[in-house]
């Protein structure tokens, strides 16, 4: 058994930091089969307990590794819509590969890229099975197109579904094509791909539709005859400090920065939309949204750093995120925090106040509690803040809509059974009932949710 | 995609639409605003709702050339469509949803500024259909640049038509004009609505303080998404930091810093600058 893995062939720091094509390329068929040989198909597989959507790894793992690839695709078809995607933007090493018994002597099996390989071979060699069982005719709305809305509707039109998405946005995919930069999944040939899969399994999808403005929950029902919803409406409102000059010229939320750069696709010449050319730039948060706008300010020629008040230890980015990051010239500023934003006579951003920090005791998170050291101010040069500070559920659909619950973080309130809100034939999921998460957790309460209205439809019918 | 069914150039550089957008045009209410992206390329613009049909299924929209989006939009004709029309975005206008006994009570004035002179109509219009009587002050460069002044002739009791130039009506600010109604024709009102440019709708919310008469203003700031997303709107109210898109656009205008909101609308200007060249370059290349 050999303990490492095989490596993955990368764009190299110093070119990629000047394009936005793909950072990874994946492994090609003789690199997986060698990776695949890792795998020592445990009888108890722990890498599956650990994989949110329980996707039977050795399984496809061994198919793969018998030339069996359209079987590996559909093994893992069973159990996710978006494996292009989870492969490349899964937190693995706190999930599958974290588990995986391998990691224990030596480097775990990668089995995201794995999937990846498999789930963009499948896509390359246009292999798509689109199985279903024949149409029931009963209508479900899905509201919001990110991977807990598009999984849901994947799942309900393979149970004979007629299923529309509704989604606010100009394009399908939540933050799949807003959020997450092109460099680290791309939009057209891995997430339009992966809907348009969708698409052939019959899904609907009506962009430009907001849920409590140009429709309403209750209108879905009355007027137009859906049976049962699903709300994936996820956790779009970015937070910000409350310091001083936060309102300054130059300051703005991770969301709009990604928004304009990936879904607006500013940093392409043949498009309209504007981005601040910051020559300096500050990101305030070191999450996998921090890492983004920071290595996108990257690619858009600015000096670029991360502010982050706890240690490295704490980072919640993924690993490989942080690593890239770090390759491609980020600064990592930790340990500090910033206390005011100061602004030139024309109201633009010249610099950023911040304290140093130092660990105290454990809060109630489990992690150590970052504590002020007094008169340890200092300025950071900056032109443009990005704050990236988390984001909590739009309010929007249950205040348009009588009988949703939500919690005080404005979460909706479901039953962890079946996804049900407290409104009885409406179902909840992802990022809009947790606050921020990940794909593929959002994926699983999508998955949950389909098996829930199922049920709900079946009784109502029966 | 989203069909025009009608355009027509109102007075030079501003032009008036009726786009297909049924879902849009069965929900909307003044006060709410649009967001259109013309086509694959281009930026998502917000624009106000200044009528609708709900038979017809077509929402009205009235806008000012300006920079790259709104001369795209303008080079549009009838037949042609654009690929997205969201909304309706934001809260309905106060005046329109309150009580109209509640209404009954108040002594109303308008005031319109340039092309803020088109998403005012819907308003007073939908106001004169509950038996209610406004007072209307538009305000422009000069007769060439007035919109709708017969629409707003049958609607409103009272309108007065300010030109800065003095070619048409009265010569002077639209805020001259108020004062002159208040200080010399004594006229009381208890609530003014002032739609146009923030420079405009800054000014009269300095004199309408001075009197202490409520005023309402509908802001623009730049958006991106419209639906609370970003944050790019934001803008300050009292000492809280609103969201536009979803919190207004009307607000308090006695509240609002009118300064950061002008300095935060003109953001992108040197970046729209070398956009313009960049357009101007390419349609050189392309003949
Ligand atoms: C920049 C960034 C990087 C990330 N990186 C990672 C990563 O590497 N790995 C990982 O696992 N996770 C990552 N995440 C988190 C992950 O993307 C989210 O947890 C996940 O997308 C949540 O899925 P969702 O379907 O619940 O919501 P979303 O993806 O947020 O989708 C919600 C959709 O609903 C639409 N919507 C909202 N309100 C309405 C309405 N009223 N009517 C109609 N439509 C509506 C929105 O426009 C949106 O398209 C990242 C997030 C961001 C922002
Ligand atoms: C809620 C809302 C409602 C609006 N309703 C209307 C409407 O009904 N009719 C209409 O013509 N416009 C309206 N606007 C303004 C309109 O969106 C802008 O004029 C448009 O985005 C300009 O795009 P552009 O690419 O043509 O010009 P840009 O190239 O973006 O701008 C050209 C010039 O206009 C300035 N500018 C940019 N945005 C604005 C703005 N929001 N307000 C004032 N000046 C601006 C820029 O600083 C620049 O100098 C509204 C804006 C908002 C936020
Ligand atoms: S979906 Fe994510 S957790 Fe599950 S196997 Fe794939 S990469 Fe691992
Ligand atoms: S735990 Fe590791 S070695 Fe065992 S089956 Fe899973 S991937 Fe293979
Ligand atoms: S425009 Fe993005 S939050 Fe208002």
């Amino acid at each position: 058994m050999k303990k490492n893995r095989v490596p993955v062939r990368e764009q190299k720091p110093e070119e990629r930091v000047r394009n936005f094509k793909e950072v990874s390329y994946g492994y090609n068929l003789e690199e997986a089969l060698l990776e695949a040989d890792r795998c020592i198909q445990c009888r108890n597989p722990r890498c599956v307990g650990a994989c949110p959507v329980a996707i039977n790894i050795p399984k496809f793992i061994l198919e793969l590794r018998n030339g069996d690839i359209k079987g590996a695709r559909d093994t893992i078809g069973e159990a996710s819509n978006l494996p292009a995607v989870c492969g490349r933007v899964c937190p693995q090493e706190e999930q599958c590969e974290g588990s995986c018994i391998v990691g224990i002597k030596g480097e775990p099996v990668n089995i995201g890229k794995l999937e990846r390989f498999v789930a963009d071979w499948a896509m390359e060699n246009r292999y798509r099975n689109t199985e279903k069982l024949p149409g029931n005719g009963r209508k479900v709305a899905v509201v919001g197109s990110g991977p807990a809305g598009l999984t849901c509707a994947g799942d309900l039109a393979k149970l004979g579904y007629d299923v529309t998405i509704f989604e606010a946005l100009h394009e399908p995919g939540g933050v799949l094509v807003y959020g997450i930069p092109e460099f680290r999944l791309p939009k057209e040939s891995v997430v339009r791909e992966e809907i348009s899969l969708l698409k052939d399994l019959g899904v609907k999808i009506e962009t430009n539709v907001i849920v409590g403005r140009t429709v309403t929950i209750d209108s879905l029902i009355e007027e137009e005859d859906f049976e049962g919803i699903f709300i994936g409406s996820g956790a779009g409102l970015p937070m910000f400090m409350g310091i001083k000059g936060e309102n300054a010229n130059g300051v703005m939320s991770a969301n709009e920065y990604l928004t304009r750069a990936n879904l607006m696709k500013a940093f392409r010449s043949d498009y309209d939309t504007p981005i601040s050319h910051g020559r300096k730039v500050a990101v305030v948060g070191a999450g996998n949204v921090a890492m983004d706008a920071a290595r996108t300010a990257v690619r858009l020629g600015a000096e670029s750093r991360i502010i982050y008040r706890r240690s490295e230890k704490e980072i919640p980015a993924r690993a490989e995120e942080v690593h890239h990051a770090i390759e491609e010239g980020v600064i990592m500023n930790l340990l500090t925090n910033p206390v005011e934003i100061l602004v030139d006579e024309k109201g633009f951003v010249k610099g950023m106040i911040c304290v140093k920090m130092e660990l105290g005791e454990p809060d109630e998170s489990g992690r150590r509690r970052p504590v002020e050291i007094a008169g340890s101010e200092f300025v950071i040069d900056c032109d443009s803040v990005i704050m990236s500070l988390g984001t909590s559920p739009n309010p929007l659909i249950a205040s348009t809509t009588k009988g949703i619950d939500t919690n005080r973080r404005g979460c909706i309130i479901i039953n962890e059974e079946n996804g049900e809100t407290t409104l009885p034939g409406v179902f909840a999921g992802g990022d809009a009932v947790t606050g921020s998460a990940t794909v593929i957790l959002a994926m699983s309460a999508g998955k949950k949710a389909a098996s829930g209205i199922h049920a709900y439809l079946e009784e109502k019918h029966s | 995609m989203y069909k025009i069914t009608r355009k027509r150039e109102l007075v030079e550089n501003i032009f008036l639409m009726d786009i297909e957008a049924r879902r849009v045009a069965k929900s909307a209410l003044p006060g709410q605003f649009v967001i259109i992206k013309v086509d694959e390329w281009g930026e998502r613009v917000p624009l106000t709702i200044c009528d609708y049909d709900r038979e017809e299924g077509t929402v009205t929209i009235v806008f000012q050339t300006l920079g790259a989006s709104t001369k795209k939009l303008a080079a549009l004709s009838e037949g042609d469509e654009i690929r997205d029309f969201v909304g309706p975005l934001g809260n309905p206008s106060e005046v329109v949803t309150d009580e109209k006994e509640h209404l009954l009570k108040k002594k109303i004035v308008f005031v319109a500024g340039g092309v803020g002179t088109a998403p005012v109509y819907p308003q007073v219009k939908m106001l004169k259909e509950k038996g209610i009587d406004v007072d209307v002050i538009i305000g422009t460069r000069s007769e060439k640049t007035l919109i709708m002044e017969e629409e707003f002739r049958k609607v409103a009791k009272n309108l007065y038509v300010c030109t800065d130039d003095g070619s048409y009506g009265f010569h002077g600010l639209v805020t001259d004009k108020l004062k002159e109604l208040m200080e010399v024709d004594k006229k009381e009102y208890d609530l003014c609505i002032a739609i146009g440019p923030m420079i405009m709708m800054k000014f009269v919310s300095q004199l309408t303080k001075s009197y202490g008469l409520e005023t309402i203003v509908s802001l623009n700031p730049i958006m991106v998404d419209g639906t609370g997303m970003c944050g790019a709107c934001r803008v300050t109210v009292g000492d809280e930091v609103k969201f536009a898109c979803v919190d207004g656009p009307e607000f308090n205008a006695h509240l609002i810093n009118f300064d950061e909101a002008m300095r935060r609308q003109s953001m992108y200007k040197t970046a729209e600058g070398k956009k313009n060249i960049i357009m101007e370059q390419k349609s050189v290349h392309e003949h």
